[in-house]
C-alpha cells in the first residue's frame, strides 16, 4: 500500500506504458484488418485520455520519485496535458490518411503511446540519465514513425536523415552531460544547481558541457543552427506524423529545455542566456525569411514552427517566472493553431491524391469557404494579429523579455513577426483572390472536428479559455525554482 | 600502478587510432574490422576500471553479435563507397578545421583548468567493497536504477517494434513458414505413391503440398 | 445567477440562430431568440423590483479577464438601480422588437441571420450596461457598434444600406477614438479602470493638471471631454450626428431597437454612470449642456421639413437625446435617465408604428405619398396617436400626463433651475418642444388624415398588420401612457435619492434636483404652451389649409432649403473631410504609395527576397551539410565562451 502510494506520481506514465504493451498484444493477436488497426487507434486515444485524467487528478504540488529522477510538478503537468492532447489529435487525424494510403498499421498507435511515455519522461526529467532515456525513447519512436510508409521514398529519406542527425545530437547531449558530470560529480539537476556557487562564474568545463547539452536539446526543439533536419523531415514524413512532431514533440522538447536550464543552472543564467538569445534570434529570423521561399505547405509549417520556437526562447531568455509562464501559454496556443493547420493540410485531398503546394489552395474561398475561413483565421493567428490567440502568445513572451532588459530582442521578434506575416498573408491572398482550382474532396469528420476546435479556440481565446490558461500557466511557472 | 597506466595509454591510443581507421578505411569490411578492434580496446579499458562484467558484455554483445551483423550487412549490400568518399573528401578540410578547433579548445580546457576537486571525488567513487563487480551492478540496477532500467527496456521494445514495422512485409508472392501446417502434415497429404511404368520419368504432373 | 441569465440568454440565442440557423430552420430560430429575450425581459423586471425598489445592489464576478502589469480587469456584472433601469429598457424593447420582427421580416429569406444579429446586439448592450469597468464597457460599446453596422447593412445588396452602414461605423469611430483616449488617460492617471476604484480616486485629482498636446489642462476636464466625445458619437450629438438619419436604411425594427430605444442612449448612460467623474469637472458639464441644447434645437429644425416618415422620427430621436444630455449637463442625471426610460417606450412605439404603416403601404416611406390612412389601419393609427401624445408631452401641469410629459417637462424645468447663461438651454429646449409638437403632428396629419395622395392601387391594398406586430405596439403603448405617471415619484420625485442609491452621484453643491421643483409657475406652463401651439400650427397647415406649407416654404425658401438639407452638414463634411481625405488618399496612393512606399517596400521586399534565397540555399538536403551546420554552431559558441572565459 505504502509502496504503491510512493509511485502514485508515475501512475499516468504506467498507464501509458502498460496500455501500449496491451495494445501491442491486441494488435499481434487479432487479424490484421483496417478495422482492427483503427480500433487500436481509438483505444490508444482512450488510454491517452485516461492518462490525462489522472494527471488532472494529481494534486497541485511538487513530488519527486526515484531519487529525484522523475519530477511531477504543476509545470510538468501543464506540459504533459498539452503533449497528450497533441498525441491524441495526431492519432485522431491519422486514420483517414493511412487508410487512404493503405498503410494502416496497429503499430502506429502503439509507437505513439511509447513515444508519449518518452516525452513524459523528458518533461519530468530531473536527472541526466532520465533525460537521455526519455529523449532516446521519443527519438527512436520518431525515426520509425517518420519512415513508417516504406513505399514512400521521401518518407524513408526523412526517417534516415532524422536518424543520422538525431544520433549526432544525442552524442552531443551525452558528451555535454558527461562533461557536466565530470565537473560537478552528479547527474541530478538539483545536485548540479547546488554544485554551482551562486553569484560566481561557473567553471569553464561546466559551461562547455552546458553548450553541448544545449546543442542536443536545441536539436530536439529545432532551434537554429540545429534546425536543419526539421524542414526535410516535416516535408517527408506522413502528414499526421508531421503533426505529431510539430505538436507533441515540440511541447516535450521545449519543456525539457526549460526545466534543464531553469532548474539545473539557476546560477549560470548569464551563460545560458547568451546561448538562448543567440538561438532565439537565429530561429526567429530564419523562420521568417526561409519560409518565404517555400511553396510546400508542410515545409512552410516547419519554418514557421522554427520561428515560433524562437519566440518561445525569447520567453526563456527572460529567465523569470513571467517568461516561463509565457512559454506555457505560447505552447498551448501554438499547439492549437498547429493542429488546426495540419488538419487543413490533411483535408487538401483530390481524387488523384494529397496535395501540399500552397498554390493548390487557389480560390479555396470559392470552392470551400468554410475551410478557407478556418485556414485564414489560423494563419492570421500564426501571424500574431490581435485579438486572435496568436497575438497573446507573442505578447506574453515578449513582454517579460522587455521587462528583463531584453527590449532589443523583443524588437527583433516584432520585426521577424512582420516579415513572417508576409507569407501567411500570401496564402490568404491565394485562397481568397486567385482563380479557383478544382474543389477538394469532402473532409473526414475527425478533421472537421479538429479544424473547428482549433479555430474556435483561436477566435475566442481572449474570452475563454485564455484567462484560465493564463492562471494555470502563472501558477505552473512559479513551481520551477528561480 | 605504472603498469595500469601503460595499458591505459595503450588501449586508449589503439581505440582512438582504430576509430579513425573506421572512417578512413577504403574497404568497408576493413572498417568493420577496425570497429571490432575499437570494441576490444574499450573492453580493455573497462577491465582496467575493474568493470570486468561490462568488458565481457562489450565483447560478447557488440563484437559477437552487433559487429558480426554489421559485417554481413556490409558484405551483402552493394554500396558505392567511392561516390560517398568523393563528398567526404570535398568537405574534409572544413570538417578538419571545425573538428580541430573544437579539439584544441577541449584540450586547452583540460590542460589549463585540469580536473577540479569534485572530479577527483567522482573518480574515486563507489566500487563497493566485498562484492564482485557483477553483483554490485545487480544490487543497484533493480533498486536504485529500476526506473532507468525499465525505461531502457522500453527503448529496446521500441527498437524491436520499429525494426519489424519497417521491414516485415506480407506479400502474397512470398512463401512463408507456417509451423502449424508443417506440424499437421501427414503422409496422406504429403506423399503420393506413384506407380512408375518402365520408361517413364516418374514425376507427377503437378507438385502437391508445401513446406 | 439571475443576472448572468439575463446577460447571456441573448448571447445563447444569437449563437443558436447564428450558427445553427440554417440547420434548425427559420421559424425555430425566431422562436428561440424571441423566447430567450422574453425570459430575459421578465427576469429584468424581477431584478428591477428587487434592485431599484428593494435596494439590493450586487456585483457578480464572472471571471478574470485581462491581467497585464498594473492592469487587472475582472469581468463582472455591476448591478445597481441605474443598471436595473437599463436592463428593463433594453430587454423589454428588445423582446418586443424580436416579436414584432417575426411579422415584419416574414418575407425575408435570411431571418436566422437577422435574429442572430438582433440577439447579439442585445447581448452587447447588456454587457455595456452591466459593465463593472471601462474595458468591459468598451467591449459592449464596440459590440453594439458592430451589431449596429451589421444590422444597418442587413440588406447588403442595397448600395445605400452599405454606404449607411459604413458611414455609421466611421462616424462612430471618431467618437470611439475619444472614448478610448479617455480610458487610456484614466488608466494613466489613476492606474485602474475599475469603476468603483476610479470613483474613489477621482476626488484626489481635482484641480490637478496634465500636459496634453503641449498644454497644461485640468485632468478631469480633459478626460471627461474625451469620454463625452465617445458619447457624442454613439448618441448622434451635434457634429457627429450625421450617421443616425442614414442608419434608417436598416430594417425598421432595427431602427426602433437600436437607433431609438437603446444603443443611441448608451452615451447618456455612460455620462450618468460616470457621474462621479463628470460632477468633478464643471467645465465638461457645461460643454455637455451646450451640445445637448444645440442638438435638441438643431435636430428639431431639420425634422420640421423631412418627408421620409422614418427620418422625421430619426431627427426626433436625435433631438430627444439632446434633451437627455442637457439634463446630464445640468447635473440632473435622474431626470436624464427618466427621459431615457420613457423615451424608449414611446419612440420604439413610434418606430414600430411607422414600420406598421410602411408594411401596410408596401415599403412606401414618403409621407407625401400617404394620407387618409386612418380608417384603413385604425389600430396602427391609434398607436401612433398615443406615441405622438407621449412624445409631445401632453399632460396637465401639476396633474398627470403621458410619459413624455413627465420626463421632458422635468428636463426643461431642470434646465431653467440650472440657470445657464441667459437661460439659453431652457429657451432652446422650449423652442425645440414647440417644433417637436409641430413635426410630430405633421407626421400624423400627413400620414393618416386628409385626402390620400397614395396611388390608389397601393391605397386599396393597404392592410392592417398581423397580430404578432400589433401586440408589441399595444404593450409599448401601455408604457407610453403610464411610464411617466407611475415612475415620476421614484425617478425624479422628492425621494429620488433613495431610489437611485449610490448609482448616481451629485456634487455637494448640486441642488438642481430640488431646485427644479421650485421653478416659477410660468416655467411649468411654457412647454405646455409650446406643445399646444405646435399642435395648432400643424392643424392649421395640414388640415385647415393644406396649401399653406408650400407657400410658406416658397416665402422662406433659403431657410426651408437650409433645413431640408440638414443644415448642409453632409455637404460640409463632404467638403471638409471626405474629399480632402480622398484627395490625400489619392495623392498618397499615387505619390507616396507609388513612389516612396512601393519603392521602400519593393526595396525591402527585394532584400527579404535576397535573404530568403540565401537562407533557402543553405538547406541543401545533404545530411553532412546539416551535421556541419550543427558542428559549426557548437564550435562558434564554445570558442565564444573560451575567449570570454580567458583560458
Amino acid at each position: 500500500m505504502t509502496e504503491a502510494a510512493t509511485y502514485a506520481p508515475i501512475y499516468p506514465e504506467l498507464v501509458l506504458a502498460i496500455g501500449a504493451m496491451a495494445l501491442l498484444m491486441f494488435g499481434a493477436f487479432t487479424r490484421e484488418t483496417d478495422d482492427n488497426a483503427q480500433l487500436g487507434g481509438w483505444l490508444a486515444i482512450v488510454i491517452l485520455a485516461v492518462a490525462a485524467g489522472m494527471i488532472l487528478a494529481q494534486p497541485a504540488e511538487t513530488v519527486t520519485v526515484f531519487n529525484g529522477a522523475f519530477i511531477v510538478d504543476p509545470f510538468g503537468r501543464f506540459m504533459k496535458l498539452l503533449m497528450l492532447a497533441g498525441s491524441a489529435f495526431a492519432i485522431l487525424m491519422s486514420h483517414g490518411y493511412f487508410k487512404r494510403h493503405r498503410a494502416l498499421k496497429f503499430e502506429l498507435p502503439v509507437l505513439i503511446l511509447l513515444g508519449t511515455v518518452g516525452m513524459s519522461m523528458m518533461i519530468s526529467a530531473g536527472d541526466f540519465i532520465a533525460l537521455y532515456l526519455g529523449v532516446e525513447l521519443h527519438s527512436l519512436v520518431s525515426y520509425v514513425l517518420a519512415a513508417i510508409r516504406r513505399d514512400d521514398v521521401r518518407a524513408s529519406e526523412a526517417g534516415l536523415k532524422y536518424f543520422v542527425l538525431g544520433a549526432l545530437s544525442s552524442g552531443m547531449l551525452l558528451y555535454g552531460a558527461s562533461l557536466i558530470y565530470g565537473f560537478t560529480g552528479t547527474t541530478s539537476l538539483a545536485g548540479i544547481a547546488a554544485a554551482i556557487p551562486p553569484g560566481g562564474v561557473p567553471s569553464l568545463g561546466i559551461i562547455i558541457g552546458l553548450v553541448f547539452l544545449l546543442a542536443g536539446m536545441a536539436f530536439k526543439v529545432a532551434a537554429v543552427p540545429f534546425h536543419m533536419w526539421s524542414p526535410d523531415v516535416y516535408e517527408g514524413s506522413p502528414t499526421p506524423i508531421t503533426a505529431f512532431f510539430a505538436a507533441a514533440g515540440k511541447v516535450a522538447a521545449v519543456a525539457l529545455l526549460t526545466r534543464v536550464v531553469i532548474a539545473g543552472f539557476p546560477n549560470a543564467v548569464a551563460q545560458w542566456q547568451q546561448i538562448i538569445v543567440f538561438a532565439a534570434i537565429g530561429s526567429m529570423l530564419l523562420g521568417a525569411f526561409a519560409a518565404i521561399g517555400q511553396t510546400n505547405l508542410k515545409r512552410l509549417m516547419a519554418y514557421s514552427s522554427i520561428g515560433h520556437v524562437g519566440f518561445m526562447l525569447v520567453g526563456l531568455a527572460a529567465a523569470n517566472a513571467d517568461g516561463v509562464a509565457g512559454i506555457l501559454i505560447y505552447m498551448a496556443i501554438y499547439l492549437a493553431m498547429t493542429l488546426g493547420v495540419f488538419a487543413v493540410i490533411l483535408a487538401m485531398r483530390r481524387e488523384e491524391g494529397m496535395v501540399e503546394d500552397i498554390y493548390e489552395l487557389a480560390g479555396l474561398a470559392q470552392t470551400d469557404l468554410k475551410m478557407a475561413a478556418v485556414l485564414g483565421v489560423l494563419l492570421f493567428s500564426l501571424a500574431g494579429v490581435p485579438p486572435l490567440a496568436g497575438f497573446f502568445a507573442k505578447w506574453y513572451v515578449l513582454a517579460p523579455a522587455v521587462k528583463a532588459g531584453l527590449g532589443w530582442l523583443a524588437i527583433i521578434g516584432v520585426l521577424a513577426s512582420v516579415v513572417s506575416a508576409f507569407y501567411y498573408l500570401r496564402i490568404i491572398k491565394i485562397m481568397f483572390f486567385d482563380d479557383p482550382k478544382p474543389a477538394f474532396e469532402k473532409s473526414d469528420a475527425a478533421l472537421v472536428f479538429v479544424m473547428g476546435a482549433s479555430v474556435i479556440f483561436t477566435l475566442v481565446f481572449v474570452i475563454w479559455p485564455g484567462p484560465s490558461i493564463l492562471d494555470a500557466a502563472n501558477a505552473a511557472a512559479v513551481t520551477l525554482k528561480f | 600502478m605504472a603498469l595500469t597506466a601503460v595499458f591505459f595509454y595503450l588501449f586508449a591510443t589503439l581505440a582512438v587510432a582504430s576509430a579513425a581507421m573506421v572512417i578512413v578505411a577504403k574497404n568497408p569490411v576493413h572498417a568493420v574490422l577496425f570497429l571490432i578492434l575499437v570494441f576490444f580496446n574499450a573492453a580493455g579499458l573497462f577491465v582496467l576500471l575493474n568493470a570486468e562484467f561490462l568488458a565481457m558484455l562489450l565483447v560478447i554483445v557488440y563484437v559477437g553479435a552487433v559487429a558480426v551483423l554489421f559485417l554481413f550487412v556490409v558484405m551483402m549490400l552493394d554500396v558505392d563507397f567511392a561516390e560517398l568518399r568523393a563528398g567526404f573528401i570535398k568537405n574534409a578540410p572544413i570538417g578538419v578545421i571545425v573538428g580541430g578547433v573544437v579539439l584544441a579548445e577541449l584540450i586547452a580546457l583540460f590542460v589549463a583548468r585540469g580536473a577540479g576537486p569534485v572530479t577527483t571525488a567522482v573518480k574515486g567513487s563507489p566500487v563497493p567493497s566485498g562484492v564482485s563487480n557483477t553483483e554490485a551492478l545487480g544490487l543497484i540496477i533493480y533498486t536504485k536504477y529500476v526506473f532507468f532500467f525499465q525505461a531502457a527496456g522500453l527503448i529496446l521494445l521500441v527498437a524491436m517494434i520499429g525494426a519489424i514495422v519497417l521491414t516485415l512485409q506480407h506479400r502474397k508472392a512470398v512463401r512463408r513458414q507456417s509451423i502449424p501446417v508443417q506440424v499437421a502434415r501427414t503422409p496422406a497429404n504429403a506423399m503420393a505413391v506413384v506407380k512408375v511404368a518402365p520408361g517413364e520419368t516418374g514425376m507427377p504432373a503437378e507438385p502437391k503440398g508445401q513446406g | 445567477m439571475i443576472y448572468t441569465a439575463i446577460v447571456f440568454l441573448p448571447l445563447l440565442g444569437a449563437l443558436v440562430a447564428g450558427l445553427f440557423g440554417r440547420l434548425i430552420g427559420d421559424r425555430p430560430s425566431e422562436l428561440v431568440t424571441t423566447a430567450f429575450l422574453l425570459i430575459a425581459a421578465v427576469l429584468s423586471w424581477v431584478v428591477f423590483v428587487d434592485v431599484a425598489l428593494g435596494h439590493n445592489t450586487a456585483r457578480v464576478p464572472l471571471m478574470r479577464w485581462v491581467t497585464s502589469g498594473e492592469l487587472d480587469t475582472a469581468w463582472a456584472l455591476k448591478i445597481d438601480t441605474l443598471t436595473a433601469v437599463m436592463l428593463v429598457v433594453v430587454t423589454t424593447v428588445s423582446s418586443l422588437v424580436h416579436l414584432y420582427s417575426i411579422g415584419y421580416m416574414h418575407e425575408d429569406d435570411s431571418r436566422p441571420r437577422f435574429f442572430a444579429y438582433l440577439s447579439l446586439f442585445t447581448f452587447a448592450m447588456l454587457m455595456l450596461v452591466t459593465s463593472d469597468n471601462l474595458l468591459q464597457m468598451f467591449f459592449g460599446w464596440e459590440g453594439v457598434g458592430l451589431a449596429s453596422y451589421l444590422l444597418i447593412g442587413f440588406w447588403y445588396k442595397k448600395p445605400s444600406a452599405n454606404a449607411a452602414a459604413i458611414k455609421a461605423f466611421v462616424v462612430n469611430r471618431v467618437g470611439d477614438f475619444g472614448f478610448a483616449l479617455g480610458i487610456f488617460g484614466l488608466f494613466y492617471v489613476f492606474k485602474t479602470i475599475n469603476l468603483d476604484a476610479l470613483f474613489a480616486a477621482a476626488p484626489s485629482a481635482v484641480g490637478k493638471t496634465m500636459n496634453f498636446v503641449g498644454y497644461d489642462i485640468d485632468i478631469l476636464t480633459l478626460l471627461c471631454l474625451l469620454l463625452f466625445m465617445g458619447a457624442m458619437g454613439k448618441s448622434a450629438q451635434f457634429l457627429l450626428h450625421t450617421w443616425l438619419p442614414d442608419a434608417m436604411e436598416g430594417p425598421t425594427p432595427v431602427s426602433a431597437l437600436i437607433h431609438a430605444a437603446t444603443m443611441v442612449t448608451a452615451g447618456v448612460f455612460m455620462v450618468a454612470r460616470l457621474s462621479p467623474l463628470f460632477e468633478l469637472a464643471p467645465t465638461a458639464l457645461q460643454f455637455v449642456t451646450f451640445i445637448g441644447a444645440i442638438t435638441a434645437f438643431f435636430a428639431a429644425t431639420v425634422g420640421l421639413v423631412q418627408n421620409d416618415i422614418k427620418r422625421v422620427i430619426a431627427y426626433s430621436t436625435c433631438s430627444q437625446l439632446g434633451y437627455m444630455f442637457v439634463a446630464c449637463g445640468v447635473g440632473a442625471y435622474g431626470v436624464a435617465i427618466f427621459h431615457l426610460f420613457t423615451h424608449a417606450f414611446f419612440k420604439a412605439l413610434l418606430f414600430l408604428g411607422a414600420g406598421s404603416v410602411i408594411h401596410a403601404m408596401h415599403h412606401e416611406q414618403d409621407m407625401r405619398n400617404m394620407g387618409g390612412l386612418a380608417p384603413k389601419i385604425r389600430f396602427t393609427w391609434i398607436m401612433m396617436l398615443i406615441g405622438t401624445l407621449a412624445l409631445t408631452g401632453v399632460g396637465i401641469p401639476h396633474l398627470v400626463g403621458f410619459a413624455g410629459f413627465h420626463s421632458k417637462d422635468g428636463i426643461i424645468e431642470a434646465a431653467f433651475a440650472a440657470h445657464t447663461a441667459h437661460n439659453y438651454a431652457f429657451w432652446l429646449l422650449v423652442i425645440a418642444a414647440f417644433m417637436t409638437s409641430f413635426y410630430s403632428w405633421r407626421l400624423i396629419f400627413l400620414t393618416f388624415h386628409g385626402p390620400t395622395r397614395a396611388d390608389h392601387h397601393a391605397f386599396d391594398h393597404a392592410h392592417e398588420s398581423p397580430p404578432v406586430m400589433l401586440v408589441p405596439l399595444a404593450v409599448l403603448a401601455v408604457g407610453a401612457v403610464l411610464a411617466g405617471a407611475v415612475f415620476t415619484e421614484f425617478f425624479i420625485g422628492h425621494h429620488y435619492k433613495e431610489f437611485w442609491g449610490p448609482a448616481l452621484f451629485e456634487a455637494p453643491d448640486n441642488h438642481v434636483m430640488h431646485a427644479m421643483h421650485e421653478v416659477p409657475e410660468w416655467v411649468r406652463w411654457a412647454p405646455f404652451v409650446a406643445m399646444l401651439s405646435g399642435l395648432g400650427l400643424a392643424y392649421l397647415f395640414y388640415i385647415v389649409s393644406p396649401t399653406l406649407p408650400a407657400r410658406t416654404a416658397a416665402a422662406f425658401r433659403p431657410l426651408y432649403l437650409f433645413f431640408l438639407n440638414k443644415w448642409y452638414f453632409d455637404e460640409l463634411y463632404d467638403f471638409l473631410f471626405v474629399r480632402p481625405a480622398s484627395a490625400i488618399g489619392r495623392a498618397l496612393w499615387k505619390g507616396v504609395d507609388g513612389a516612396v512606399i512601393d519603392g521602400t517596400i519593393d526595396g525591402t521586399a527585394n532584400t527579404v527576397g535576397w535573404a530568403t534565397t540565401k537562407v533557402v540555399k543553405l538547406q541543401t538536403g545533404y545530411v553532412f551539410h546539416y551535421a556541419f551546420a550543427m558542428l559549426i554552431g557548437i564550435a562558434l559558441v564554445i570558442t565564444y565562451f573560451m575567449m570570454k572565459g580567458g583560458i
